[in-house]
């Protein structure tokens, strides 16, 4: 790969980096809970929680490191932070 | 299925899990728009988004040196006047970068009167390095190079109040905010950016790492800190204070209890003479800035 | 135009004509003239810039950089201790690639404290990745930041730029300078084109950081940068030659070499007393010669090799020295002469000011040619005692 002149870089190449491989804990939504506020999205520092159809949150599970943020912060207790089996 | 909330930091990024910086980051490219250049100083934020080649920021990003933000987004500024573009320029850095070594220019820049934004993710040490103390660090907090021991209690000094030293240097907008409140974060920044001349907004962003935590507490920590009233969500607008978020305020053990770095504070046994002490600044506060709910009986 | 103009004003209008966007500039002695002549020029409205007065050096290398990477032409001015506290940004910008120019009136560092020339504060960011130029006299010291744009915004190169002349000794002088007009300029340096700049519509990251798999390819493609920067340098110099007649197109520069026995090498305003001496010494039937380096960084080694061919020995000039070693010249001079048997011998001479007369020049060479070198020249024995 050439070298970008300065040590430069357009924006994309982040996304290669997986970081879901850093997880021990997984967030499992239960959507039947959820009322849809969108707070899990707001505070996901990862911008990794996404929409269904339905407005639903689905995380994206190449990304999410299992910060549990989203789960602690979810006032509708739909979220759950699971050990996550390897 | 749509993309994530902010299609301007992007995933893969390398913050620790439940990093309250890059929530900062998110948010605040969330409310600044695409139509933003953004001049980071060297710290966590920047480290752990742009190792070569890849790059969380989807706007248009510069980073030079540690102290130097305020002083490279002064040249973008002018260069940017001088070719009759009108993006906006947010300058973001550490509380390190902002309180201590980038004093100098950030004086400079806002005394000249530039019209951007700095917002400083205030996660109150050196984090990137490993969590030395800065002049954000608060009253006895333990960092490694304010640790406590047989012969300390952590920090000695209080918090560097660089709300009002900006403010005396004649800035229009100034607000403090935290990730805990994240609209009342974005509707900030939208403000700042907006109003012209050099505004600044302080935004707390606890530091589970740094601070000793779980990742997933970073927001209710948050939230403890402005209850407590240690940390309190303010706007000033040409130094004058107009508006602080109000609570009904809890002990500061509360907060304090919550973190390894006032750990001392609790074991081996209660220290009330300096848990009063830090009482005392969450008092100052709360008189100072008007934040005390007050029932009518 | 010929006019009798003040090094610093000369230079002041040179910029002016460059058209650069954005200024920067911290007031320092010997440099002060300069940047208050650029003051009032935009007071006026005779340049279209915006000039930023900042809290620091630091901070004025600091805007540079932004405003560069913004996409504008830049400029700043500094010496000795100004320089020594942009010593982190010169590096970044080099790094980074910005085109920078700034204009350095040569001045001795402190411990002790000296506001009088000599070029210890250029000469130690030679490993910067900055282009060096040096004059000899006002003119060069004119014509050379319109070849030093030229040459830092080629996208081949794009590299940052001094341009330094001696304080006082230059800058606070009035000499003849043949002043190019705004049109002449223009058609010789065109509009600044930037290879990339902060732009929302395509947006980059710049100055990333880089971990041990990159950091050297980038520092390699620096270098390779600089040694490629000697062709451009000619190229723009020889064009500057064709269009106002004054070549430029070497990095070195001889005046009565071709059969010396004894070669004096220098930078800067010393080789106008140089070249006094060598026509004293010629007409006394001594045979000594001067090769000038107009451009210290890329170091032009062959080119020394190549115009020493045939000379019995070498005495280099040096106001500046790097303490525990030998002055920066001698020590690169030895390297490019390295294999040769021509012996080279360093004088480090004219720190802090210290004036140098055709004498000096004089002894220097009965010094080199008893092979008396490597030595500090004209120290004040008394006060040494």
């Amino acid at each position: 790969m050439a070298l970008n002149l300065g040590c430069t870089a357009k924006p994309g190449k982040t996304r290669e980096n997986k970081t879901g491989s850093w997880r021990v804990f997984k967030p499992e939504f239960i959507h039947e809970n959820c009322t849809k506020c969108g707070m899990c999205k707001i505070v996901c520092p990862e911008g990794c929680i996404l929409e269904n159809e339905e407005d639903l949150p689905v995380p994206d599970y190449d990304y999410c490191k299992g910060c549990g943020l989203c789960a602690e912060e979810c006032p509708a207790e739909a979220i759950e932070m699971k050990k996550e089996e390897k | 299925m749509t993309n994530g909330s902010c299609d301007l930091f992007e995933s893969g990024h390398r913050a620790c899990g439940g990093c309250a910086a890059a929530l900062a980051a998110k948010l605040i490219l969330e409310a600044a728009g695409e139509d933003t250049i953004v001049v980071s100083a060297t710290g966590c934020m920047e480290v752990f988004s742009t190792p070569y080649p890849e790059t969380a920021w989807k706007v248009p990003w510069i980073h030079s040196l540690f102290e130097n933000n305020s002083a490279v987004a002064s040249g973008v500024v002018a260069s940017l006047k001088k070719q009759g573009r009108s993006s906006k320029v947010i300058a973001i850095g550490g509380d390190g970068a902002t309180f201590d070594i980038g004093m100098l220019c950030i004086s400079g820049a806002f005394e000249r009167g530039h019209d951007f934004t700095y917002i400083c993710y205030d996660n109150e040490a050196y984090m990137n390095t490993g969590i030395q103390r800065s002049g954000a660090t608060p009253y006895d907090a333990s960092t490694t190079t304010s640790p406590a021991g047989k012969c300390s209690f952590g920090n000695p000094r209080p918090k560097k109040d660089m709300p009002m030293i900006l403010a005396a240097h004649g800035a229009p907008y100034i607000a403090t905010a935290s990730i805990a409140y994240p609209a009342d974060l974005k509707k900030k920044v939208q403000k700042a950016i907006n109003i012209p001349g050099p505004c600044y907004i302080q935004v707390h962003a606890p530091c589970c790492t740094g601070w000793g935590f779980e990742g997933e507490k970073t927001i209710a920590i948050g939230k403890l800190a402005i209850d407590t009233g240690l940390w309190v969500n303010y706007e000033m607008e040409n130094g004058m204070v107009t508006r602080a978020k109000k609570v009904k305020r809890k002990p500061v053990e509360e907060y304090l209890k919550e973190q390894k770095r006032f750990r001392h504070l609790f074991k081996p046994r209660t220290n009330d003479e300096e848990i009063a002490k830090i009482q005392q600044i969450a008092d100052r506060n709360a008189e100072k800035y008007g934040i005390d709910i007050v029932l009518k009986k | 135009m010929m006019d009798i103009m003040e090094g610093s004003h000369a230079v002041s209008r040179a910029v002016t004509f460059c058209r650069p966007e954005v200024i920067a500039a911290y007031p320092i002695t010997p440099q002060t003239h300069i940047v208050e002549a650029l003051a009032e020029i935009v007071a006026n409205c005779e340049l279209d810039a915006d000039y930023i007065t900042v809290e620091s050096e630091f901070s004025a290398l600091s805007a540079c950089l932004g405003a560069s990477a913004a996409g504008s032409r830049v400029y700043s001015a500094t010496t000795s201790q100004g320089l020594a506290l942009m010593f982190e940004v010169c590096f970044n910008v080099a790094g980074m690639r910005f085109p920078v120019i700034m204009s350095i009136v040569n001045r001795a560092l402190g411990a002790p404290l000296s506001i009088w020339n000599d070029h210890q504060d250029s000469i130690s960011l030679r490993d910067s990745g900055w282009m060096q130029f040096y004059s000899e006299d006002n003119q060069e010291a004119t014509d050379l930041h319109y070849l030093a744009y030229k040459v830092a915004e080629d996208h081949r190169i794009l590299l940052p730029s001094f341009v330094c002349f001696d304080g006082f000794i230059l800058s606070h002088t009035y000499e003849p300078v043949d002043m190019l007009t705004q049109e002449q300029v223009d058609s010789y340096l065109p509009p600044f084109k930037p290879y990339h700049r902060l732009d929302v519509k395509d947006p980059i990251s710049f100055g990333m950081f880089a971990s041990p798999d990159y950091y050297q390819e980038f520092r390699y493609a620096n270098d390779q940068a600089l040694h490629k920067a000697k062709e451009v340098i000619a190229d723009y110099g020889r064009e500057f030659g064709e269009m106002f007649g004054r070549d430029y197109s070497g990095l070195v520069e001889s005046y009565r070499l071709d059969d010396a026995d004894t070669a004096i090498i220098a930078l800067g305003s010393i080789c106008g007393t140089v070249k006094d001496a060598i026509d004293e010494m010629r007409d006394a039937g001594k045979k000594v010669g001067l090769l000038k380096i107009r451009a210290f960084r890329p170091f032009p080694g062959k080119e020394i090799a190549k115009a020493l061919q045939g000379v019995s020995r070498v005495a280099v000039l040096d106001k500046n020295i790097s303490l525990g070693s030998k002055g920066a010249a001698c020590l690169e001079v030895k390297d490019a002469l390295y294999g040769s048997q021509i012996p080279v011998l360093g004088y480090v001479l004219g720190l802090g000011g210290r004036d140098i007369r055709k004498k000096d020049i004089a002894a220097i060479v009965n010094n080199a040619e008893k092979g008396i070198g490597d030595m500090f020249y004209g120290l004040r024995e008394e006060e040494l005692k």
